[in-house]
């Protein structure tokens, strides 16, 4: 097998952070931060996966082309939230009820 | 040597004809797996767009909808989901390196703890049924949101349903993997299912990652 055997040190190690960060979305979504309640929470939530992407799922020592697939998930869903938010957001004239 | 005993030679049972070698499966196998995860993360980006669209309407019935979920059960669920993560990296971990009983043990306990998620999974949606706040005629809310309320559980009900749906299927792959892993049919040379097993089941628990945060924490300093 070529796979790279990571230490089982680390994935207790990436285990302890998400906790931690868990912990972290709860208690900063009790404080009242304006916008940046949900800035705070996407934030966390994309460290978090990018822990897994990179460490539970070996994405940090796969092929360049395993790197390519997943930026390529990443850019198209990027595209697919921020092309529609540009049409919704700029709807100004248009008023919902 | 004849080419037929060569051939026999270098032929371990699990490598398929068209590859070289084991490694280069091995590497085609991860990829396979992620191109089938990107088409996944776009079918759940599907409904994260619509969840973005209608929070960005009604965020006030959003936040007021999302109060009525139980953030104590959403929160022990998130850290038994990122319990079977870790458990399920243990078994990949057990698998490289042919430790048969130990990757035996982290499949069970990852199928443990993905069944306590549905349990109390299916705790929470009792109680949604029990309060009348199942999207319908029989909808109960503060007059105010009543309407765009229904949305939000809507959403809750399709986006926590779906990645239900994908534990129950991830539970199911668990079945057959600890099923190879007892007749042997997963070594260390051979240890690809479970890896990209894993990759699927990792997956599950980003979907969730995102899902709690979106859908329990909304606005709480508020109330």
């Amino acid at each position: 097998m070529s796979s790279h055997i990571m230490p089982t040190r680390v994935y207790y190690t990436i285990f302890a952070i998400l906790l931690f960060c868990t912990y972290l979305t709860v208690q900063i979504a009790f404080l009242d931060l304006g916008v940046l309640n949900t800035v705070a929470a996407l934030a966390i939530a994309m460290f978090k996966a990018t822990l897994v992407v990179l460490f539970f799922m070996h994405v940090k020592y796969s092929t360049r082309l395993t790197w390519a697939v997943v930026l390529g998930a990443i850019f198209w869903l990027g595209i697919l939230l921020t092309l529609t938010m540009t049409d919704y957001l700029t709807r100004v004239w248009r008023t919902y009820g | 040597m004849s080419p037929e005993a060569v051939h026999q030679e270098a032929h371990h049972p699990a490598l398929a004809h068209h590859f070289d070698s084991l490694a280069q499966q091995s590497e085609a196998t991860t990829l396979g797996m992620w191109v089938f995860l990107v088409t996944e993360v776009l079918f759940f980006g599907g409904l994260f767009a619509t969840y973005m669209i209608y929070r960005s309407w009604y965020p006030d019935a959003f936040a007021a909808a999302s109060h009525e979920l139980d953030v104590t059960l959403g929160t022990i669920n998130t850290v038994v989901l990122i319990t079977s993560s870790l458990t399920m990296a243990l078994a990949v971990h057990a698998a490289q390196l042919g430790q048969r009983k130990a990757l035996m043990m982290f499949l069970i306990l990852t199928m443990i703890l993905g069944t306590v998620f549905l349990g109390i999974k299916s705790v929470e949606y009792y109680h949604k049924f029990a309060e009348h706040h199942v999207p319908g005629p029989d909808f109960v809310f503060e007059k105010e949101h009543i309407r765009h309320a229904q949305i939000f559980f809507s959403l809750y009900f399709v986006m926590t349903g779906l990645h239900a749906v994908h534990m129950i299927i991830g539970i199911g792959i668990m079945l057959v993997m600890l099923y190879w892993s007892w007749n042997g049919t997963i070594t260390a040379e051979y240890s690809s299912p479970i890896e990209i097993s894993g990759l699927y089941w990792h997956f599950v628990d980003i979907v969730w990652i995102f899902l709690f945060p979106l859908l329990y924490l909304i606005g709480r300093h508020a109330h």
